[in-house]
């Protein structure tokens, strides 16, 4: 199996306040990876770095063989930020249009990827409607389409589910699945959602800046002698606070 | 290609807010109107009586909107303009061309004395008769004030300039901040698009509203606000355009150092402001040397004097190069400094 993302001693601080401390990981390709950890660890800055719209203080992030960040290899990330970030003026398809014109797409393909991803959260109906008219999690689902938008090998969804209701989450849990199993997409998503955390194949738990534990769903409940991931959680904060209360 | 569906997108954002679309295209013409309204009381056409004038230049001066009626053996010329009511009086003796100017209200006075003087170059250079009777050769007397009167016709071209600066600069830049506070700048940073591409897909996006504004702003003024244009119309629009890319890059370079629209609008005193005291329409010869080297720093005063030229004095293109040509190395200096400030964001 191929790795698609190396991650190489990387640290990160906004002034004074450090981030990320020194974290090294491996992604693998056609696998799904799931961040958790608490408000405020780190997940969206990692993920950003990976994007290479922020730039490590120290190390170095490779995608796809390449050091990030790096203007072509963009082509292949599809990125969904935590926070919608779309042109409420316009309508969902109009947005569409113009992220999907960022792209090398020819004609075809665009209107192609266009229906296809509209279909897949469901709006194809409300494409002709201003996002200002969306609801929350319409805006959230069109920001995931535009996520998917020129068929990229690398899909990195920050909190991609959040003001979604149970059965859409569940459609596009099993398209993400799909995309895995079928297409050999390397996924990874940041997550507060334990259900979520337990469909991928690896999950990496974030805490304070660092990497505390990586391993497949059933690996880190038996480490924490666990019956489900939110145990999990709330067990990998427990022993953090008392080894820091033990100074 | 990333640049044309980035122009595409600004302008069918702009269609769609029609708040916007009005402060560009109608909110500059309500203005100058209004102006012009408070500093034009007066638009009926200007009398003008004539003695001695030949038939041909009371045609001439019926077609520039002048009433003339003609007078003979008149001695005293201030007693015949109150008697007749007149705005004006030309008396042509022989090669002496006396003008004499009611001056009541000095808008009247002024058009009144541009159009006869150019009206009278005209039948000279026609004629070319080569005698001694030329512009400076008529002789301009007042009966209230001096030909120093500060009137509209004056600072209207300073005018237009200032308003497609001012709202030029004030809509690209907050066109860009939306971008920067709704969070796409930052999402455009995920995609493969350059640095420089979203910078000239703004310029060129707002560009052509400025450069659709500048021109019904322009053609308003003259067509329908009577603003005096001397020099040529297509010049007038060369300067606006030049002026509002300067704006434009300006606008979107301040608009990174601002975080909410309103931050924004505090750069109108900062920015805007000044630049109205250096403009011209005070006189910048009186100023303090270092007042004079200030204004030399702003590009409205260089527009200003473009647009002063051509419209008020009829300067060509190149009597007016020079101001070009500082306007526009303000315009590379600034898009060069949106390049670096859009850093921030994206190294390539
Ligand atoms: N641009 C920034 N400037 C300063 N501090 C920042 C910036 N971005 C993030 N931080 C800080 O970095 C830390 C990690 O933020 P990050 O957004 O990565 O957290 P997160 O794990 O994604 O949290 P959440 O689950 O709430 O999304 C926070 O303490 C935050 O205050
Ligand atoms: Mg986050």
């Amino acid at each position: 199996m191929n790795q698609t993302i190396s991650i190489q001693n990387v640290s990160k601080s906004f002034g004074k306040k450090v981030v990320l401390k020194d974290i090294n990981f491996e992604i693998m390709e056609g696998r799904i990876y799931g961040f958790i950890g608490p408000s405020g660890a780190g997940k969206t800055t990692l993920v950003k770095m990976i994007v290479g719209m922020d730039v490590p203080d120290q190390g170095s992030i490779y995608l796809l063989g390449e050091k990030m960040p790096n203007l072509n290899m963009l082509q292949q990330i599809g990125y969904m930020a935590q926070s919608d970030a779309l042109y409420k003026e316009l309508t969902g398809k109009e947005n569409l249009m113009f992220f999907a014109s960022l792209y090398h797409l020819n004609k075809l393909e665009r209107k192609s990827r266009i229906e296809y991803a509209a279909k897949l959260v469901n709006l194809t109906a409300d494409l002709n409607k201003k996002v200002s008219a969306y609801s929350g999690g319409m805006r959230r689902r069109l920001s995931l389409a535009i996520a998917l938008i020129q068929n990229p090998k690398v899909l990195i969804l920050d909190e991609p589910t959040v003001g979604i209701d149970p059965e859409l989450r569940l459609s596009i849990w099993n398209e993400l699945l799909r995309l895995k199993n079928e297409e050999g997409k390397t996924i990874i998503v940041t997550t507060h959602v334990m259900d979520e955390a337990d469909k991928c194949d690896y999950i990496s738990m974030v805490r304070e800046g660092s990497l505390i534990a990586t391993g497949t769903p059933d690996q880190l409940k038996e480490k924490y002698k666990a019956h489900n991931l939110d145990e999990v959680f709330l067990a990998a904060g427990r022993l953090i606070n008392e080894n820091s209360s033990a100074y | 290609m990333r640049t044309l569906a980035l122009i595409k997108r600004i302008l069918l954002q702009i269609v769609r807010d029609k708040r916007t679309l009005a402060l560009l295209f109608i909110a500059p013409l309500l203005i100058l109107t209004l102006m012009n309204l408070v500093f034009n009381g007066k638009t009926v056409k200007p009398i003008l009586g004539i003695e001695n004038g030949s038939q041909q230049l009371i045609e001439s001066f019926k077609e520039v909107d002048i009433v003339a009626q003609e007078y003979v053996d008149i001695s005293d010329i201030e007693h015949a303009i109150s008697k007749y009511n007149l705005d004006g009086f030309l008396q042509i003796d022989g090669t002496e061309t006396t003008l004499t100017l009611l001056n009541e209200d000095p808008t009247v006075a002024k058009s009144l004395e541009m159009k006869v003087k150019q009206v009278i170059s005209k039948e000279v250079q026609f004629k070319l008769t080569g005698t001694n009777q030329s512009n400076d050769h008529i002789q301009t007397n007042y009966i209230y004030g001096s030909s120093d009167t500060k009137i509209f016709d004056t600072f209207s071209p300073i005018l237009v300039g200032f308003f497609v600066f001012f709202f030029v600069f004030l809509i690209s830049g907050i066109g860009l901040l939306n971008e920067r506070t709704t969070g796409t700048l930052e999402r455009l940073m995920a995609t493969p698009i350059r640095r420089g591409e979203i910078v000239a897909a703004y310029l060129i996006g707002y560009g052509l509203l400025a450069f659709l504004q500048t021109v019904i702003v322009v053609l308003f003024s003259i067509n329908v606000l009577d603003i005096i244009l001397v020099g040529s119309f297509w010049n007038v629009i060369l300067i606006n355009v030049i002026v509002a890319i300067v704006a434009l890059s300006l606008g979107i370079l301040l608009s990174s150092f601002a975080s909410s629209e309103f931050q924004m609008v505090q750069f109108i005193p900062l920015v805007i402001v000044p630049q109205i005291f250096f403009s011209g329409i005070f006189s910048i010869e009186g100023m303090a040397d270092w007042l004079q080297v200030l204004a030399k720093l702003m590009p409205l005063y260089y527009a200003a004097d473009a647009l002063k030229g051509v419209m008020y004095k009829g300067a060509t293109l190149s009597e007016i190069s020079n101001d070009l040509y500082i306007l526009l190395a303000f315009a590379v200096v600034f898009i060069i400094l949106n390049l670096f400030a859009l850093k921030r964001y994206r190294k390539l």
